[in-house]
């Protein structure tokens, strides 16, 4: 089984990838991990800090399963190209992000079929262990946001007068009101 | 006999109308896949995608795309230069509107955009479920459009909630 682990963007996330590389036996299955800025060096996975969108891209569709901090934008592609994800929050108390806004994310997407949320290491590990019992996410996950969303946007941005409005340094340097 | 109603205008920009431009910038990962599926609400004008990331060019949605500088607010010599380049981009481009769902560089887009009479829409990120993002929070002032995606932090005041990208 090919499995894509990734920490996201910007930031290190060792409790998530040390579980996994604690987790991996070569040879059994092919994991990949991006890891992100951090000392920690996976001596069972491979590994780079950061990929290209490019490779990204690549080994997340080429994937059977992805392994993911509580990020939007894993969750989402995950969505969108029917990938089973297995999402782990980030904890603001362990300094691992700001804030503990990862967690609801996981709430979020707790009753979503094809998204597996582990809490912490120990759910992580569970849940791998029985790596073969995750399913995809549902077809028909659109690509677009919700319809109202995009109505209020466009409406907004078609109501623009063509000239734009003057600004306030303008209109003090020519003297209207 | 059911009369049906006139169907709404399609989504972007309305039959015989000229485009505007539209600057849609979001730093990268989640909020930059946020900002692309909000593609179609600005189809068929004139838009410049902006992130963080070069390597999203060849996905980006149909337009111009520019790359800038990354940067948090960890990243203090980061985030100048970041300021700089979207001033610049805010500058020669001139957009009529400015989308973003956030964080840094939009929050720069909108505040520089603000000065030159540019419109602007601000969509907090999904992720923010519990309260809105500190860019969020601090660009109420200066946004046009100031959007939540959780009903329950809509004030009415705002932000306001008219769904989510999800």
């Amino acid at each position: 089984m090919k499995i894509f682990v990734t920490v996201g963007t910007q930031l290190p996330f060792d409790r998530m990838i040390g579980a996994v590389d604690a987790w991996a036996e070569p040879g059994v299955h092919d994991v990949f991990a991006q890891i992100g800025p951090t000392e920690l060096r996976p001596r069972h996975i491979r590994f780079r800090d950061f990929v290209d969108p490019a490779t990204f891209d690549r080994e997340y569709g080429d994937a059977d399963l992805v392994v993911a901090h509580a990020g939007m934008g894993s969750i989402l592609t995950a969505l969108q190209m029917r990938k089973p994800i297995v999402i782990m929050p980030r904890a603001a108390a362990l300094g691992e992000h700001r804030n503990d806004h990862q967690r609801s994310t996981a709430d979020r997407f707790r009753a979503t079929a094809g998204v597996y949320v582990a809490d912490d290491e120990t759910a992580l590990t569970r849940l791998l262990a029985d790596v073969s019992q995750l399913t995809s996410p549902d077809a028909g996950f659109s690509p677009d946001a919700q319809p109202t969303l995009l109505r209020a946007i466009s409406d907004f941005v078609n109501d623009q007068p063509r000239a734009r409005r003057r600004t306030r340094l303008w209109r003090s340097v020519r003297g209207v009101r | 006999m059911v009369t049906a109603g006139k169907p709404p205008h399609p989504l972007g920009r309305r039959e015989g109308e000229p485009p505007r431009r539209v600057l849609a910038i979001a730093s990268s990962g989640g909020h930059w896949t946020q900002l692309c599926r909000l593609r179609e609400a600005v189809h068929g004008h004139d838009v410049t995608w902006v992130t963080t990331n070069p390597g999203y060019r060849d996905k980006a949605p149909p337009g111009r795309f520019e790359a800038i500088r990354d940067a948090s607010l960890w990243d203090k010599p980061g985030l100048v230069v970041m300021l700089g380049q979207v001033t610049r981009l805010v500058l020669t481009l001139r957009p009529h509107v400015i989308l973003s769902t956030g964080a840094a560089p939009g929050y720069f887009a909108i505040r520089a955009g603000h000065t030159i009479g540019a419109r602007s829409i601000w969509v907090d990120s999904v992720a923010n479920a519990e309260e809105l993002s500190l860019s969020g929070h601090k660009i109420g002032r200066y946004a046009d459009l100031w959007l939540t995606q959780w009903e329950h932090l809509a004030r009415p005041e705002g932000p306001h909630y008219v769904g989510s990208v999800l």
